[in-house]
């Protein structure tokens, strides 16, 4: 690893783990999870699973285990790890409030498809059910927020079962695993032989490409006149960045992204039109209820993208490229369905493809572009008013930085923000928390994220809400020194629900506002280098001296407090009926 | 959309916690779920749950491939009541008496066809199997001289169209991914 690890105990390495033959159970899950190639895990001990704690200390050269602060934040940092390298999260915890501390995190991973194997240990077997100490049901608790799940109740069952966990949390559409294991099962011994898993009969993660549907598409996009793309999440899980770039290219159709798409696309792309959805750009909004064909990849049309759904893109015929049969025609009726991975299909698809350019339908999209730029964009970015916007922090960061960060977020208001104002140039630089809008999901899960690319720069920018809700996890980077950025957008209210009281609930700021402690105080208790900026002038210069500080900074820049996001899709609306103020 | 009443047959791997991950799908939306029938199929470990909703079609095809989706589910298909033969069974418990009093309700057991499974001094168990309408015709009628004790199970159903589970688990194993 390449991070430096403070206040670690000097590593003295037994190594006395055979990979094969027997060993306890404990031991066989320790060595289950480095036979599929992690090296870093997240995670928080305690009772139930003392004996697999017990285990990694044995083979602290291979695996490193990241003691969090929380088990939330152990789950949130093997998420962000995952969506910043693509590789399966491991996190893992002790039954009980060990376990259910986990489940936000589940389901988050679930409803973003992030591939996670979370493993808890459990009540030894004669226990089970008799509410014994630390015992809940995981397994039942989890069921509907993880793709699969399984209780180990028997040493023998443990490679399988984690053989299985990985398969189907990275397969097909990834999503969060769950392996209960009890104590005793911990404890028992097993001739242990690791095969990894390669398919059962009832799990089709990839679906046959029906070359058909594909020339059906094809026909489609060819006979379009004004085609619109909406991208998101498949493109980045199916690796398919390079096959989507040829196929716009050649077909010469806008595309515009949901919050997970976002930097699958390089952002000042000629096609790239911007973002979808309630605080997505105008002319992708508008244009949705104009296009003829509309192109979605990758993407399950949230009420978030699709706002009111009797409104919406009825005038065009539909094309979904998508991996998950139970997605189309879920919310939004498709007239063709490719049920394939992205990769594949854009790969055939753009093989039958005409070339095209619709320069004037882009003009459309550029014309309304500019008018969200003088409504919206300029005050945003250069305001005239006293206190700093949060898209003015944001542009900085992209000026200082050209374009190549990790880009991090909580939820709220500079989130949106973020997703709106920040550039990227790479694929999986931008990890939000989209499905669930998790608060609290920021700064684990940058820290995660650092640790799967410690060479790339991670910036977490977070709510001063979000902020306090996993701040704990500065105890982990200080421990392990995670080098992470942390903007704090400092609003002293909880902006986004602020906003909506402003606009839906006549300015009844109902337990919004939030006299906040003194962040400086709090975050240089863990060693961390700390600022806060108030005025505009002294901005570059602090985000200058954040980019290029060695280590963990802390940047707090005070914003206006009753600024809001626009443009806005108001719930129930169309999004044709986009907002500019 | 009409509701109507639809036949979901779910084959599953037979594992502990099955049950659960099928009628989660359908609590998630507040589905009602009017009966539900487990057992074996005719392959080996491949259980099947037999269960009854009333919903418009639109539903119940998402509410499919969201069972299809489930990891361990091997196949799941929706029919209506015209594509699956299918049949429910009723337990009547009468009093003994008033069947032994030459009453009525002797003949009633007899015009429903039904089976007197068990006689003793003080009740009378009686079996019938049809539809719903028809246990319900039963339990109509004898409900005036005293039922001590009703049950009716889930439907058991089978389709009419004519793919085998042994052909699509066939296909299903052949799929190298
Ligand atoms: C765990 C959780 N609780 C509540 C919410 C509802 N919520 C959405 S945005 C928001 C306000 C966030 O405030 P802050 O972190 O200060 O960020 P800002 O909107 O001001 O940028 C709240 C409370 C949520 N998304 N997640």
């Amino acid at each position: 690893m390449n991070f430096k690890m403070n206040n670690m105990k000097a590593i003295e390495v037994k190594n006395t783990i055979p990979k094969q033959g027997l060993m306890t159970g404990s031991q066989a899950v320790v060595q289950s999870i480095i036979a599929e190639g992690v090296d870093l895990m997240f995670g928080y001990p305690g009772g139930a699973i003392m004996p697999v704690y017990d285990a990694l200390y044995d083979v602290e050269q291979e695996l490193t285990h990241v003691l969090a602060r929380h088990e939330q934040g152990a789950v949130h940092a093997a998420q962000g790890y995952a969506r910043a390298t693509g590789k399966v999260g491991v996190c893992i915890a002790t039954s009980g409030p060990g376990a259910t501390n986990l489940i936000t995190g589940i389901a988050d991973a679930q409803i973003d498809s992030t591939p996670l194997v979370c493993i808890t240990g459990q009540v030894a077997s004669h226990l089970l059910g008799t509410d014994a100490f630390q015992e809940t049901d995981v397994v039942g608790i989890s069921m509907p927020v993880t793709k699969w799940n399984f209780q180990v109740t028997r040493a023998e069952e443990i490679p399988l079962a984690i053989a299985k966990a990985f398969y189907i949390a990275r397969s097909g559409k990834p999503g969060p695993v769950l392996v209960d294991i009890t104590k005793d099962a911990q404890f028992e011994e097993v001739d242990f032989n690791y095969v990894p898993f390669t398919g059962m009969r009832s799990y089709r993660p990839k679906p046959k490409l029906d070359l058909d549907s594909v020339k059906a598409a094809a026909k489609l996009i060819n006979s379009a006149k004004r085609p619109f793309i909406l991208f998101g999440q498949g493109i980045i899980l199916s690796k398919a960045e390079q096959e989507f770039k040829a196929f716009i290219e050649k077909t010469g159709i806008p595309a515009a992204w949901t919050i997970l798409g976002l930097s699958a696309l390089e952002s000042d792309h000629y096609l790239n039109v911007g973002m979808l959805g309630m605080h997505g750009n105008y002319a992708p909004n508008k244009l949705t209820n104009e296009c003829d064909v509309l192109i979605a990849i990758g993407m399950r049309f949230d009420d978030r993208i699709t706002g009111d759904l009797g409104r919406y893109a009825k005038q065009a015929k539909v094309v979904h490229l998508e991996i998950d049969p139970s997605e189309v025609s879920k919310n939004v009726h498709a007239d063709v369905a490719v049920i394939a991975d992205a990769k594949e299909a854009l790969f055939e698809l753009s093989k039958i493809v005409e070339e095209n350019n619709h320069s004037e339908w882009l003009n459309k999209f550029r014309t309304l572009e500019k008018e969200e730029y003088v409504e919206v964009i300029e005050n945003e970015l250069y305001p005239s008013a006293e206190k700093m916007t949060m898209g003015e922090v944001i542009n900085e960061i992209n000026i200082q930085s050209d374009h190549n960060n990790i880009v991090v977020t909580d939820v709220g208001q500079h989130q949106m923000m973020s997703c709106r104002y920040f550039k990227f140039k790479q694929t999986k630089s931008m990890i939000t928390s989209g499905g669930l809008g998790t608060m609290g999901f920021c700064l684990p899960a940058a820290i995660g994220a650092k640790m799967g690319q410690p060479n790339k720069q991670v910036v977490a920018v977070v709510g001063d809400g979000g902020f306090q809700m996993t701040l704990q996890e500065l105890g982990t980077m200080f421990q392990y020194g995670v080098d992470v950025k942390i903007v704090v957008l400092n609003n002293e209210f909880l902006g986004m629900v602020r906003q909506w009281q402003e606009m839906f609930f006549e300015k009844r700021y109902a337990s919004t506002t939030m006299v906040n402690p003194n962040f400086q105080t709090i975050v240089s208790g863990y060693g961390i280098t700390t600022k806060k900026v108030e005025n505009r002038d002294e901005l570059a210069d602090a985000i200058k001296e954040m980019l290029n500080h060695k280590g963990a900074y802390f940047l707090e820049a005070i914003v206006g407090k009753e600024n809001n996001v626009f443009p806005m899709v108001p719930t129930g609306a169309s999004v044709s009926e986009i907002r500019l103020k | 959309m009409k509701k109507e009443r639809y036949t979901i047959s779910v084959f599953t791997e037979d594992i502990v916690g099955m049950l659960n991950r099928v009628t989660i799908i359908f609590t998630r939306r507040k589905i009602n779920i009017e009966s539900i029938a487990a057992s074996e199929s005719e392959i080996p470990n491949i259980h099947r749950y037999t269960l009854v909703i009333s919903e418009a079609e639109d539903m119940v095809k998402k509410v499919v491939l969201q069972l299809e989706k489930q990891v361990e589910v091997v196949k799941a298909v929706y029919h209506k009541d015209s594509e699956v033969v299918y049949q429910e069974i009723a337990l009547y418990k009468v009093p003994t008496e008033v069947l032994l009093s030459g009453g009525e309700a002797e003949k009633i057991v007899r015009a429903h066809h039904a089976r007197v499974l068990s006689v003793e001094p003080a009740f009378t168990v009686i079996e019938k199997t049809g539809h719903k309408e028809e246990t319900q015709a039963l339990f109509d009628q004898l409900e005036p001289y005293g039922m001590l004790e009703f049950v009716r199970s889930g439907r058991v159903a089978i389709t009419k169209p004519m793919k085998t589970l042994k052909s699509i688990v066939e296909e299903l194993e052949k799929v190298q991914y």
